[in-house]
């Protein structure tokens, strides 16, 4: 069968490597399946899970706070400020950025700056803790 | 200078000696680290370059970082270390920085300071000018998470157009000896276009948008980058220096115990002398 490469990257280093029949993400514009042989694309991704589908039908998830993905016919590259593998995501801390983003939204209302940056920071907590509960 | 006295400083010169021999070992250990860290994150930004090359090359896509814009005020990132005790790390950054700043402009109004490291802001500090964002206390290995805060903040900046322009000053590590003082242009990203990309890419949902969210993550990335070279030049020159230290007081040991031989023996001679002197007055 044909398999594609994938690749996660973040300026820490290598994230995820392996093989997959199908690789799918969420990009801004919408959920992505990638097969092998895909045209060279580039897209944003959005806060969200990328499903690794291996050739042993197991499905594999990596977080990854946003990004974008390149997608050439052997390979597939996300680069991602941050990205964990299900398996590696402790749950703990996660939980514990989600309550310190929310205490952060629930204090101040009138700096944008700030409330914007909790919320993000509230999503890529829930992302982590949703995709955690997967492995 | 007194037997004892020159006893008293070869011991505390010993102690000195153990200590700047740890801190060299230390050093090495953590530039070791460092340049592990600079590796791995060579692929993110050899990867993210390539595709900012592709799509700045390929089209006529125009976003305003990576446009030349009049200078009203110029921002500058200066990268130095926590702590001294690493030679002319710092005072190199600094020195040249502030020669800078003093050439370019006339009045505060038309620069903005952007720091990491303590020592660099006590130095701009002392000086009255004023810093507009600094972090301090950076692990001898960062992380991203770390720094993100002030980078997003360094590129927004620019963005919203309190500068116009974003230079960046750090020590470029070269090899275990030697660092190169580094000057480098971030905004507007200029330098893109020169890159020649192989790929040609499809562009979902557009070129524009994507550029929103990929050239911000790219000079984040820059800085980051930048961040982990100096890291490894400071712990390079860290070492250098301790090891210089270590060899100055082997050297002053060295010194020091001869004197110390010889005015042993010179008591030992005078009290001979005496000696011989008390026993021919008896005869």
């Amino acid at each position: 069968m044909k398999t594609i490469q994938v690749s996660v990257v973040t300026p820490d280093g290598p994230v995820f490597e392996g093989n997959a029949k199908m690789v799918s993400a969420k990009a801004k514009s919408g959920e992505l399946g990638v097969l092998p042989g895909h045209i060279p694309l580039v897209a944003p991704l959005t806060i969200s899970a990328v499903r690794v589908h291996d050739v042993d039908g197991k499905t594999q998830y990596v977080a990854v706070s946003g990004g974008f993905i390149e997608v050439r016919p052997e390979k597939v590259t996300i680069l991602a400020e941050a990205a964990e593998v299900a398996g590696d995501i402790e749950v703990d801390r996660a939980r514990a950025a989600k309550e310190r983003a929310e205490k952060r939204l629930a204090g101040n209302k009138q700096d944008n700056v700030d409330a914007t940056r909790a919320e993000f920071a509230l999503k890529r907590a829930i992302n982590r803790i949703d995709i955690a509960a997967k492995r | 200078m007194a037997l004892r006295d020159i006893k008293a400083r070869i011991d505390s010169t010993k102690k000195t000696m153990q200590i700047t021999k740890a801190m060299e070992m230390v050093s090495a250990a953590k530039l070791n680290r460092a340049e592990q860290n600079a590796k791995s994150f060579g692929p993110y930004v050899d990867k993210i370059q390539e595709v900012v090359g592709s799509i700045a090359s390929g089209s006529n896509a125009k976003h305003s970082m990576l446009l030349t814009r009049p200078v009203k005020k110029t921002g500058y990132f200066v990268v130095t270390a926590d702590r001294g005790l690493a030679g002319a790390y710092n005072s190199n950054v600094l020195r040249h920085v502030y020669r800078t700043i003093q050439q370019r402009h006339k009045s505060p109004d038309e620069y903005a300071l952007i720091v990491i490291g303590k020592v660099g802001v006590n130095f701009f500090k002392s000086r009255k000018m004023s810093i507009l964002d600094s972090i301090t206390g950076v692990a001898d290995q960062p992380s991203f998470a770390e720094i993100k805060a002030i980078a997003s903040k360094a590129v927004s900046l620019y963005a919203d157009g309190t500068f116009d322009e974003l230079y960046m000053y750090y020590n470029h590590f070269v090899s275990a000896i030697q660092s190169d003082l580094t000057e480098k242009k971030l905004l507007p990203l200029t330098d893109i276009a020169e890159t020649k990309s192989k790929s040609s890419y499809e562009y979902e949902p557009s070129e524009d948008e994507i550029l929103e969210v990929l050239l911000p993550q790219y000079a984040e990335s820059l800085i980051y980058g930048a961040l982990l070279d100096a890291k490894a030049a400071e712990h390079a020159s860290r070492m250098t220096a301790m090891r210089n230290a270590t060899d100055n007081a082997n050297e002053l040991i060295g010194q020091l115990t001869l004197s110390y031989n010889r005015e042993r023996q010179a008591a030992i001679t005078q009290e001979i002398t005496e000696i011989v002197g008390g026993v021919a007055a008896l005869e």
